[in-house]
Formats: C-alpha cells, structure tokens, sequence
C-alpha cells in the first residue's frame, strides 16, 4: 500500500504528472499530519529545487512553502471549540488569497484535537474544525471542489507535552497544499 | 501486504465431556456472591494436576499455573502455595483427604490429570467443597490439541468460576486491542489480538496506516475498526481467521468511524462527519442497504447496543457538552441520561444489561465509571490523567479499559478493573497499546 495515500488520492484526482512530490505530505502514514505544513517550514530534508515548477521555495509567493511559512498553514481553536478568532480568520484570508491565486493546487484541510478528550469525539471534533475552516475559504471565494477535509482527533499531536501550551498548538486545522498539475 | 499471520491455534475444537462421578453432585456452601462486594478472597488450592501420560509433566504444570493465575488474578480467589500442602492426592482417582486440606484452610480443592498423545491433549479435574467434604459439580473433561494448552487451562478455571460464583467465567476469551509504538508525535499504530491475560499475542494489521478502536463481532469472528488505509478515515472488516479485511461501503461521507456490530453480527452501526457534522447510521453488511439513526447539527458518536439488540446508548454534544443519551435501536427520540459534572464519552452497554460503562472527563481528570442505564447510581471505578474507551469482559463483571500517562514520553497501556473498583492491574501487552475490545466466551 502506498504510504502517502492522501497524496496519492489527489494525484488520481488531478491526473498529475511525475513532478508530483507527494512526500509533500510528511514522512509518511507515520509522521503523518505532523510533518505537514511543519515539515515544508523547516526545510525537513526536502530538497527544494525537487518541487516541479522548476525552483519555488519558501522565498517565491506561489510555492506551498511560502504558503506554509509566510501566509500560515494553520490556525488554532480553543478547548472543545470550533470557531474561528479573528486571528484565525485574518490566516484564513491569506490562505484564500493564496488559493485563489494559484489555482492549480488543491488543498486538504486537516483537523486536530489535543489529547484531553475521547477519541472518536476527538475525531468528530476535529471534522468540526476542518469543516469550519473549509466553509470560511468558500466563503472568500475557494472552489469547494478544491477543499477536502479529513479529521485525525487527537492522534497526531505536533506538540508531545501534556499542558495547555502544547494543547492549545494541537487543537488546530492545518491546510496542506496538494501540489498541481503545471508541467 | 500482511506481515503476520494468525497461528490457528484451536482449529479442533476443545470438546467437553463430563466425567462419571465419583459421588453425586452436590451444591454446598462453597460460593462467593460477587454483588455483595468479596474482600477476603477465598482460599484454594491447586496440587499439580497429573501427567497420566509419559512426558506430559510439563504440560500439566503448565496448565495448573494457568488455572491458579486465572482465579488468583480475579481478586476473588487466593491461592494457597503448595509449600502449605500437608498432603498431595497420589492419582486423580485418589480419595480426597479433606482433613489434610481442611487444616490448612483450603475451601476450595482443585485436582486435575493432563493425558498427551501425539499433539491431542485430555485435561480433566474436579472441584471439591473442602468444608462439607464433597465434590461440586461433577468431573469434567476437556479434549483438544497441545497447541491450545492455555484454552484448556482457561476452559478449567472457567468451570470452577462459575460454579463457585454461580456466574459465567471469562478467562477463555481474547482481546483486539491496538498496538502502538514509536515517539507521541509519530506513533505507528496496528491491530493486534491476545488472550484476556496478554498471552498469545500476534498482530493482524501491519503498522503501515492508522487505526482505531477495534470492536469483535459477537461471536469473535470478526472485527471491525477504523482504518485510515485509503487516506481517509474508512471502516473495515477483518475476518479474524483469515486476517482478510475489506472496506464497508457506508453512507457517503468525508469520514466513516465508530463501527459496531449489530447483535446478531449482520450489520454496522457507526458514524460519519459530512461538512463538520456526525450523525449514527445502520448498514446491513450483507444487503448494504443503509438507515440513518440521528439527525442532529451536533456530534453523535460512539455507539453501542443493549444486549437484547433493542436500545442504543451514545455520545452527544447537543447540549453543549459530550452526554450520554439512550435511544431506540431504529432511531428515534434520545433520551439523556448522563447528569452528573463533566464530560461523559465512549458508553459500552454491558452484556448483562444492568449497566452502562463510560468514560469521564471532569475536572482535569478521567474517570471510567459505570451507571444503570437509567443514568442513576453512577460509581467511578478509576481515576488518573487520562482513562477511557472501556470494554467489558463477557459475563460482565470486568472492565478493560486505555489508561495513558502523561508527557512526551507517555503512552497508553491496557488495564482492567473489577465493576467494584477493586483489583486493577496493568495487563500485559509488551509495550504500548489502547483501545481494548473484550471478545466472546470461546465455544
């Protein structure tokens, strides 16, 4: 079975060809949501000139890099909560601007929970905060059909400590730019 | 793709007879009424069972241990060591010699003779009320293969169990449970199956895509879990035997999760989340025809039926909080009965019916706990930093449940829990695991 099923689900989708990185999505079915958005930011062994559309990084606005360094990959919700702050509306905002603009690239949007709850509710509630996140892109202007949503409850935790700091970076939806057919 | 596959280890069936009886059955006093709460477990004793049989030494020890585990391992039962014995019978046949057992305050005497030829093996014994000097119940006998020596060990202090507390027993049953290993943020999760004790583990997925909270089918033929094998959290179905699995087609939805079995295993009862929502819903796994059981702009979750198939107990936020509700099997009006402080979560009906164990989360703790299911006379059985996902074991008077600690270094392990509180302890799992799911009293 392929590891990087998520990818390979849009690869089909799209009918993309070979420039295709589908490690985009992290180290694996393992490393899973962690590695994403986070894993782009910090360069995690990706060799950036590998990307397809011939050289984006992080320093080139179309590239998901810099859609996951700069215009933020993530926003975060309070305890048990589903709605969105300001703040994560402003993230949002960029996030549309970007979406909007590079209209090849599809994007998965992730929902987490922190670990202090049951786990198919953490499930559920993570597909509260994808969702909520997806409806706000629609609403400035993303295609829905571009906007996929999959929820992993409080199973792939970014932050490892068991206090409200590390809590409060897991409850989150992280919206992980699947790369588009350019070549 | 399978790394492993299950061993068979019981494909004959152990077969039961029951032996000619030296003197007619009896019932004495010999009984512990588990209700009424045992402190002072009741003193045994187990002489090593008798290799009738050249070379079968080792098995029938081996059987013995397993016998004495079992019982001490309840809580209700306590082994008297045979350093004590003034006296050991010289074949299973022997008269018993009540005194000697008696002056050693052993009320219960277990003896037992092991017979191997080729890889059949014959366990017999007898259970003795030491005090009124009588056999309880009559002799059984329990055929099978060598390979299943543990089954007949289990299939043995199953009988005295019950004939003793006049409940069924449980120790002849298994557990799927999930495996996980690896650092918090990159754990790799796979099904895995053992016996109730954590003995004879293998697993039955490889570790290559998450999965979630396995549940047996009613007779342990079967699983059904969540698997994220697709990309997307999907339910499957494992045919235990084979360790073939496929996909269920559910409803449409972006995430499928939460499977249970019908009760007569021909349907699954779980949720799905479309555009941030979960509902419950039914399929019929052999027509596919599905039913939708709520309708509600809230999270419904974690179902479980009554025993008599005709109730299903949830989870729900629609007030605002994650509650337990009750409603008809078809669907229909829940009604609430979780009203205590807190969150309540993941309810397993218990196969008896009297009760409803849950998960709680209140004031920064966890708690497994227990209710009618009426919501009343609630009693928490645990507490630490994160308890949840119970399962009960088949005659419904123990409780598996996750227990994880806390920290970049913590993690799950399985531990179980008598409905009184009492006798919690760790079971063995050779490292991490969550997500128990007690299976069948095995025929």
């Amino acid at each position: 079975m392929n590891k990087y099923l998520t990818a390979s689900i849009l690869v089909g989708a799209l009918a993309l060809s070979a420039c295709t990185r589908p490690d985009r999505f992290g180290g694996g079915a393992g490393a899973g949501a962690d590695g994403m958005g986070a894993g782009a930011g910090m360069g995690a062994g990706f060799d950036q000139s590998a990307i397809g559309q011939g050289g984006l990084g992080a320093g080139n606005p179309n590239s998901p890099e810099y859609f996951a360094q700069s215009i933020g990959d993530r926003v975060l919700f309070a305890v048990d909560q589903s709605t969105l702050s300001s703040e994560a509306m402003a993230t949002l905002d960029g996030q549309a601007q970007w979406l909007m603009t590079n209209t090849d690239y599809l994007a998965v949007i992730e929902g987490h929970a922190d670990e202090q709850g049951t786990r198919e509710y953490n499930v559920a509630l993570g597909a509260r905060r994808a969702n909520a996140a997806r409806e706000y892109l629609i609403s400035r202007g993303v295609p829905a059909s571009r906007l996929r949503t999959i929820s992993y409850g409080k199973e792939r935790p970014v932050a490892t400590c068991s206090d409200p700091s590390c809590y409060a970076q897991n409850r989150r939806a992280v919206t992980v730019i699947a790369a588009g057919a350019l070549s | 793709m399978l790394t492993r596959t299950i061993a068979l280890l019981l494909a004959p069936l152990v077969a039961a007879t029951v032996l000619p009886a030296p003197v007619t059955a009896q019932s004495g006093p010999l009984r512990i009424t588990i209700s009424e709460g045992v402190i002072e477990p009741l003193p045994f004793a187990v002489p090593g069972f008798q290799a009738e049989t050249a070379g079968a030494e080792q098995i029938a020890a081996d059987i013995t241990r397993v016998v004495a585990q079992d019982l001490s391992g309840t809580g209700l039962f306590r082994e008297i060591p045979a350093s004590s014995f003034i006296s050991t019978p010289a074949s299973f046949a022997s008269p018993v010699a009540y005194p000697d057992w008696r002056a050693i305050n052993a009320q219960a005497l277990i003896t037992g003779a092991v017979a191997v030829n080729g890889d059949q093996l014959t366990v017999k014994f007898r259970l003795y009320d030491v005090f009124t000097g009588a056999e309880l119940g009559e002799g059984l006998q329990f055929a099978g293969t060598t390979g299943g020596w543990r089954r007949m060990g289990h299939k043995v202090a199953d009988a005295v169990y019950s004939r003793i507390t006049g409940e069924s027993g449980y120790f002849d049953s298994r557990v799927v449970f999930v495996s996980e290993s690896g650092p918090k943020d990159n754990r790799a999760r796979r099904l895995g199956i053992m016996d109730y004790d954590g003995e004879n583990r293998q697993f039955l997925t490889d570790s290559n895509s998450l999965v979630l909270a396995p549940r047996f089918s009613p007779n342990g033929d079967r699983v059904l879990y969540t698997s994220y094998e697709s990309g997307f959290p999907r339910i499957n179905l494992l045919d235990v035997a084979s360790v073939g699995r496929r996909q269920i087609t559910t409803v449409e939805g972006e995430m499928a999760f939460s499977p249970r079995f019908s009760k007569d295993g021909g349907a699954v009862i779980y949720s799905v989340s479309t555009g941030g929502n979960t509902d419950i819903y039914r399929t019929e796994l052999g027509s596919g025809a599905h039913s939708r059981l709520t309708s509600a702009p809230s999270i419904e979750t974690s179902p479980s039926l009554s025993p008599d198939g005709s109730q299903i107990v949830f989870e729900s936020d629609r007030s605002g909080t994650q509650q337990l509700y009750v409603m008809p099997a078809s669907g229909g009006e829940p009604r609430r009965i979780s009203f205590g402080e807190g969150r309540y979560g993941s309810p397993v009906w218990s196969p008896r019916g009297d009760l409803i164990a849950f998960t709680k989360q209140n004031a920064g703790r966890f708690h497994i706990g227990v209710m009618r299911t009426d919501g009343s006379e609630e009693r928490l059985l645990t507490s630490s930093f994160l308890d949840e996902s119970p399962t009960w074991a088949p005659n419904g008077r123990v409780l598996m449940f996750t227990r994880e600690t806390q920290g970049a270094s913590g993690g799950p392990q399985i531990y179980s829990v008598d409905i009184s509180g009492r006798n919690l302890k760790q079971v063995p799992t050779g490292g991490f695991a969550s997500d128990p799911s007690w299976g069948p009293l095995q025929q």
